[in-house]
């Protein structure tokens, strides 16, 4: 492949498309509708999927985890493929069904108050 | 013909109700963001359709959102409230050392001359300034780091920063009050501040006359006189004459001198409103009455107003930041409850209705009068 454009087309369709799934109130903070797709720059870790969306969504800053400790936020958890994983290292590779798209990174909200 | 606009802060959510002069018809708009704690919206004196909210979740932490049409829509600002240098560590219930932790805004206090310029006072307590509407904020750190700051203690809702009051005839003066520190004033613009807790007694903690330590509730303050302030204490109703160096009780014949709201009369700076609550357990109106307490001599002396309100079986309370005053000529006085209500007078206090019943419980109510 030649051209100017290449490289960059190349980088773009490199970069893994993730599937995010928000709870109720953040997405409605981040106006998205159900189930959505990011791109994330590889690895995909949990912290560079919330890089991403955070870059997306600046609204989610401070949402998910702190600002500037980037701990994740007690009540929130982070599944995928049926595993918790919200005590593995953010940096962490997830599992590649995440990576490739075919299982989403699920974020909840502990059911928990009133 | 003037309109009102009611703020109301739940704990689900905002909602916005609307009239005209006469004050007899209300538009509820809301739940503005719905299943979240408002603890407070708040309009800029200078562009009344400039709205702060502060939208917390104990699962997400702080959002402020800001609106630039009155409430119709709004947009999510900044929310990094980060303390400065290192934060220390204030008492814990228990006496122990704890350290600072950012929790949530309590209050909202948008500047009076600037609409981009808003004060945040936040738990644990300090007092934040955006001066780019409210994108990005920086402590006035000046405050917690007052050499008292290691003796402040949380009330029982929490350490906060409740009650922010700019004097409008002196840019440089700022009072604050926090729950259970005491109130705080500063000469030149939040640099520094010193306790104005002078004439305040507490019995409750070990040595009632201290420095700080104090839980008070609210300060209000009438704008052509800005250096007396009113101070509904954790038991108390106090009154200084100047600027908070000395205070003097001025519960009078209060049916209790407990409670958390109060405010003064937009036209009469010697008529005051509070909402007699009975504790220290049980935070709700005395015999199951709801009233509100007017005095028209700058306290002491106190009649209550109940014409319209609940005098039997009512059991809810009515919080610090959850009672204003519209600027009509004939003033409307508003308060919002517990248990949902939201009460309004448009003659002063002589009368009351529910403008609105069955809210989530109320926690802040702001009004604005529009032209």
């Amino acid at each position: 492949m030649t051209g100017p454009g290449a490289p960059i087309q190349d980088e773009a369709a490199r970069r893994p498309q993730v599937r995010v799934l928000l709870p109720y109130h953040l997405r409605t903070l981040a106006q998205v509708q159900g189930e959505f797709e990011i791109e994330v720059a590889a690895p995909v870790t949990v912290r560079s999927i919330l890089d991403a969306l955070e870059a997306l969504y600046p609204m989610l800053r401070g949402t998910i985890r702190d600002q500037v400790t980037l701990e994740r936020r007690p009540f929130l958890r982070f599944f995928a493929c049926e595993e918790d994983l919200s005590h593995d290292s953010p940096d962490a590779p997830l599992p590649e069904a995440v990576a490739t798209g075919k299982e989403p990174l699920l974020i909840l909200g502990a059911i928990a108050g009133g | 013909m003037s309109q009102v606009r009611v703020l109301a802060g739940t704990r689900k959510g905002a909602f916005i109700l609307t009239s005209d002069g006469k004050r007899n018809h209300w538009e509820v708009s809301g739940p503005h963001f719905a299943g979240w704690e408002i603890y407070h919206v708040k309009g800029s004196p200078v562009d009344p359709n400039r709205l702060y909210a502060s939208q917390s979740s104990g699962w997400f932490g702080q959002v402020i959102q800001t609106s630039n049409d009155g409430g119709l829509t709004w947009a999510p600002a900044g929310n990094q409230f980060t303390y400065k240098g290192v934060p220390g560590t204030h008492q814990w219930y228990d006496g122990t050392p704890h350290p600072w932790e950012f929790k949530r805004v309590w209050h909202l206090e948008p500047s009076l001359t600037d609409p981009e310029t808003v004060y945040a006072g936040v738990e644990d307590a300090a007092l934040f300034r955006s001066a780019d509407g409210g994108k990005n904020w920086e402590e006035l750190e000046g405050l917690r780091q007052h050499g008292t700051g290691p003796r402040w203690q949380p009330g029982a809702g929490g350490m906060c920063l409740h009650t922010i009051l700019l004097d409008p005839t002196n840019p440089d003066r700022i009072y604050i009050a926090i729950s259970a520190a005491g109130a705080f004033r500063t000469d030149d613009a939040g640099l520094t501040w010193k306790p104005i807790n002078k004439g305040l007694v507490s019995n409750f903690i070990p040595e009632p006359t201290a420095e700080v330590g104090h839980c008070v509730h609210h300060v209000a303050l009438h704008p052509t006189r800005p250096q007396v302030l009113f101070m509904q204490k954790h038991w108390d109703v106090m009154r200084s004459d100047d600027a908070g160096d000395n205070w003097r009780e001025v519960s009078g014949n209060l049916p209790t001198d407990f409670g958390f709201a109060i405010d003064v009369h937009a036209h009469e700076p010697e008529t005051l409103y509070v909402v007699p609550i009975k504790s220290d357990s049980e935070h709700f109106p005395p015999e199951g009455k709801l009233r509100v307490y007017r005095s028209r001599t700058g306290g002491n002396e106190w009649e209550p107003l109940t014409r319209g309100l609940p005098q039997q079986d009512c059991y809810v309370n009515v919080l610090r930041d959850a009672m204003a005053v519209d600027r009509l000529d004939e003033c409307g006085i508003y308060f919002g409850t517990t248990g949902g209500q939201v009460y309004a007078s448009p003659d002063a206090g002589d009368s009351w209705t529910p403008i609105v019943r069955d809210l989530p419980a109320v926690l802040s109510v702001e009004v604005q009068t529009l032209p």
